[in-house]
């Protein structure tokens, strides 16, 4: 423990770390410093002069944010003087700020609104015309308006050292400087919006959300992010019925401040007009909606009359729905259907991952040991691109703990910017590279390896037999494409025991009946067979547009449920919304099982989650964990034997996720091509 | 873009000059030098000079929107500016840019016809002692009056 000192704040007496700033010591002892500038995970500005306090036998007053604590320290940050600083800092603040916060977008939830309204300083001294220039659109989600920036660097720094892109800077100097975009009248950058997030102000807002609603007309419902592996958690703002707004407006999830583009915009799929609304039905004519009842009773009906005349079944689940779905799933195929041919869009070796480590104790990673790790091994993923907030933890760990962060990659990633050593390699090259880097991961002292579809079967076993020599404690992450592929794979959508793969099952030329959920198996791939097929979506895709009878789902955000990270953190999803006509896939599959007579248990989430906890090996968590925070990384499966079937990762980049992104309005605006984010500029 | 042989040994000499991993700080100097050169901070001088620096071309515009001495357009052969800051502004300093203003002809940042002058109201240049001040290009030249001024103006047109 760190060299303690004791001081005096408000009269009481506070222990602290020697060297703790002031601001943070008093904000742990529940004494609020006001500030604007002031980020606990960014470099230091002092701009703002809001955090002003008094100490004993300094002449002047001192910005909390910046003054380290020392024994004796006597401070005061509610006397007279330090509320007549504040005041006046905020009237300076206001020199240029309009004063119309009824009209602007962040009034209800603006600190700038809050202070004025708690020192009152709405009424200025200042006579000057205030200087005015007209907001500008950076990107189609990115506006700016810069009468109502303070110039607190919050974006800046955000840009620059969170997501280690740079895009912002201030421009000009004294009344007329502002912050300005890196491509001078627009922005090249990933669109994560973390400067809207960050600012404190409503000088930076976004182009989703602006003038839709105000804050307190919304419920805000927090629950996981769809789009990829990671987990992020996205407070969804939701008003009669709509997502109008992602954020992370509580950092309570596991992503802290951070968020994606996908995170913070690509809910809008929900909303798509091509959204289905409806059970459709194929007939010569084409598709035809269809009532609820008659296609449940159809689809019932066939499986019921398939099952009893031993016909072949295959079932391809998703990598998006609940843990809930898919072991209900599992379980309807194997038990319902008396099938073994289920399967789902594996985007990592898993498989052998989990065999290779089976007898090792703290082996998973967890999305904090990214962040917590001495050194940090990436090999054979482009990080930044396909899993954001995994790039973030590995940057931020290199920020505020030095961690030291290598890279085994075909192609340029943006980890080469501060890397301590990149190798390059040729495809099927990548555990080698790992191998010459021997030496300094050795000297790191512990490490995090993170891999993805590159590392598969025997070079998997190798790199985990090359990470076993290195002596020193070892974790991995293996990396996979979606919010629940981890969780599929846990459930049981796996080929064992003989069954077909989905390729395989693609293939077969006697496949009588195929069962879709939330898969686009056919998007580049063709049926060798005719089976009468069913798909549950949430919209026609190139699959949906083959099958029998179609049935509308619900996405993540209309439903209850538990998802898996990629690094095995298992997170509940939150019901946000409805959509008309939807069911969710648990809800279908019950309704499904009822019609054909099966008895699989009852099909709530929870009773469901339940049963899950006694059977599926790690995920005996308790609803109580569950609902506070993510549960840790479990123990491992044990050994799991190899499965037949391609793993691809789909290689999505930060603007892509499959078919979700493929209907959202937001993520296809932005302009930017994601290759080109990489490499070059630096 | 490419740059004199002097000014290359000189960009690399600076290059040196700094601690490891610190060539940010070479960005200042990097610019004025290619300024003298070039006439103005274009955007392929700020590309450059961020290749050069390991900098975002963006950090190097931050600065060049900072720094009142760097200029994004040319100014004219002779860069006349004068100080109107307390001190100056005591002694005659305003009088003396606007007298520079009407013999020229011209007004803040803005330059003559031919090219030759340019004019900038610019603020303390550490001359206090000396006030009025008046900067031609890197010359200082001291308590200036308006007759002064205009004999100087005249001696550099003449000196072409």
């Amino acid at each position: 423990m760190a060299e303690q000192v004791k001081l005096t704040i408000d009269g009481r007496e506070v222990h602290a770390e020697k060297g703790a700033l002031l601001i943070e010591v008093a904000r742990q002892n529940g004494i609020e410093v006001p500030a604007f500038c002031y980020h606990q995970d960014y470099t230091l500005q002092a701009a703002c002069r809001m955090c002003l306090v008094e100490i004993e036998k300094t002449p002047k007053l001192q910005v909390g944010c910046t003054t380290p604590v020392a024994e004796g320290m006597v401070v005061r940050t509610d006397s007279d003087l330090v509320k007549k600083a504040r005041k006046g800092t905020l009237e300076f603040l206001l020199t240029n700020h309009p004063l119309d916060c009824p009209v602007c977008d962040k009034g209800g939830e603006c600190e700038l609104q809050d202070m004025v309204f708690r020192y009152g300083a709405g009424e200025s001294r200042f006579v000057e015309r205030k200087v005015h220039t007209d907001e500008k659109q950076w990107s189609p989600v990115v506006f700016f308006d810069a009468p109502r920036c303070i110039l607190c660097y919050r974006c800046v720094r955000v840009c620059n050292e969170g997501m280690n892109v740079g895009a912002l800077g201030v421009g000009n100097r004294g009344v007329i400087a502002e912050i300005i975009p890196n491509k001078h009248d627009h922005l090249e950058c990933d669109e994560c919006g973390a400067c809207i997030d960050i600012c404190p102000v409503g000088a930076l807002t976004s182009g989703a959300y602006r003038y839709q609603t105000r804050p307190w007309e919304m419920e805000h419902v927090g629950t996981i992010c769809t789009h990829c592996g990671d987990g992020c958690k996205t407070t969804l703002g939701v008003r009669n019925d709509e997502i109008m707004r992602g954020n992370n407006r509580d950092q309570t999830g596991i992503n802290g401040e951070f968020l994606c583009v996908k995170g913070r915009y690509a809910f809008d799929f929900t909303k798509h007009p091509e959204r289905l609304q409806s059970p459709m039905m194929k007939t010569a004519k084409g598709f035809e909606p269809i009532s609820w009842a008659r296609a449940l009773t159809m689809v019932g009906e066939r499986f019921s009359l398939a099952k009893l005349s031993h016909k072949k079944f295959g079932v391809i689940g998703s990598n998006h729905t609940t843990n809930e779905e898919n072991f209900f799933l599992a379980k309807f195929a194997r038990q319902g259907l008396e099938t073994k041919h289920i399967d789902h869009h594996r985007s990592g070796d898993l498989a052998t991952f989990f065999d290779a480590l089976s007898g090792k104790t703290n082996a998973l990673a967890t999305a904090d040991d990214v962040d917590k790790a001495k050194g940090v091994l990436v090999v054979g993923a482009d990080l930044a691109q396909q899993h954001p907030f995994l790039a973030f933890q590995a940057r931020a760990n290199f920020r505020h703990h030095h961690a030291q962060v290598f890279t085994v990659t075909t192609g340029p990633v943006r980890e080469d910017n501060y890397a301590a050593a990149s190798v390059r390699v040729q495809k099927g090259g990548e555990v080698a590279g790992a191998e010459s880097l021997r030496d300094k991961l050795k000297a790191a002292g512990d490490l995090v390896i993170l891999f993805g579809d590159a590392v598969q079967g025997d070079a998997l076993r190798k790199l985990i037999a090359f990470g076993d020599s290195l002596g020193i404690p070892v974790k991995y992450i293996c990396l996979v494409d979606y919010a629940n592929s981890r969780g599929a794979f846990d459930m049981g959508l796996i080929p064992r025991d003989g069954g077909m793969s989905r390729e395989q099952m693609l293939a077969a030329t006697d496949l009588d009946v195929l069962w879709v959920v939330g898969a686009n198996p056919l998007k580049n791939a063709k049926l060798a067979s005719h089976p009468f097929m069913v798909v549950q979506d949430l919209f026609m895709t190139e699959t949906a547009q083959q099958a029998d009878i179609v049935l509308p789902a619900a996405s993540a955000y209309e439903k209850n449920g538990t998802v898996t990270n990629t690094a095995g953190q298992v997170q509940k999803l939150t019901r946000a919304i409805s959509v008309m006509g939807t069911k969710t896939d648990l809800e279908i599959f019950g309704q499904i099982a009822k019609e054909m007579g099966l008895n699989l248990g009852i099909w709530l989430p929870d009773k469901v989650f339940a049963e899950i906890r006694k059977s599926v090996h790690g995920y005996d968590i308790s609803p109580a964990t569950l609902a506070v925070s993510p549960a840790p990384t479990m123990p491992l499966n044990g050994r799991v034997a190899a499965l037949p079937g391609a793993i691809q990762s789909a290689g999505d980049t930060l603007f892509t996720s499959g078919s979700l992104s493929k209907y959202s309005h937001t993520l296809n605006s932005v302009m930017e091509a994601p290759g080109k984010l990489y490499g070059g500029e630096r | 873009m490419t740059f004199s042989p002097e000014l290359e040994k000189r960009f690399t000499a600076l290059l040196t000059r700094y601690p490891e991993g610190r060539t940010r700080s070479a960005v200042i100097p990097m610019l004025m030098y290619a300024q003298d050169e070039t006439g103005a901070i274009t955007g392929e001088v700020i590309e450059e000079v961020a290749r050069r620096c390991k900098v975002t071309p963006l950090q190097v515009d931050e600065v060049v929107g900072y720094y009142s001495m760097l200029h994004r357009k040319p100014m004219g052969k002779f860069h006349v500016q004068v100080c109107t800051n307390i001190s100056c502004l005591l002694v005659g300093g305003e009088e003396l840019y606007n007298h520079a203003s009407k013999t020229l002809g011209i007004g803040h940042k803005q330059v003559t016809a031919d090219g030759q002058f340019s004019l900038e109201e610019v603020e303390c240049m550490g001359a206090c002692s000396w006030a009025p001040a008046v900067e031609i290009n890197y010359d200082f030249h001291h308590h200036v009056t308006p007759e002064k001024l205009d004999e100087l103006i005249r001696g550099l047109r003449k000196s072409q």
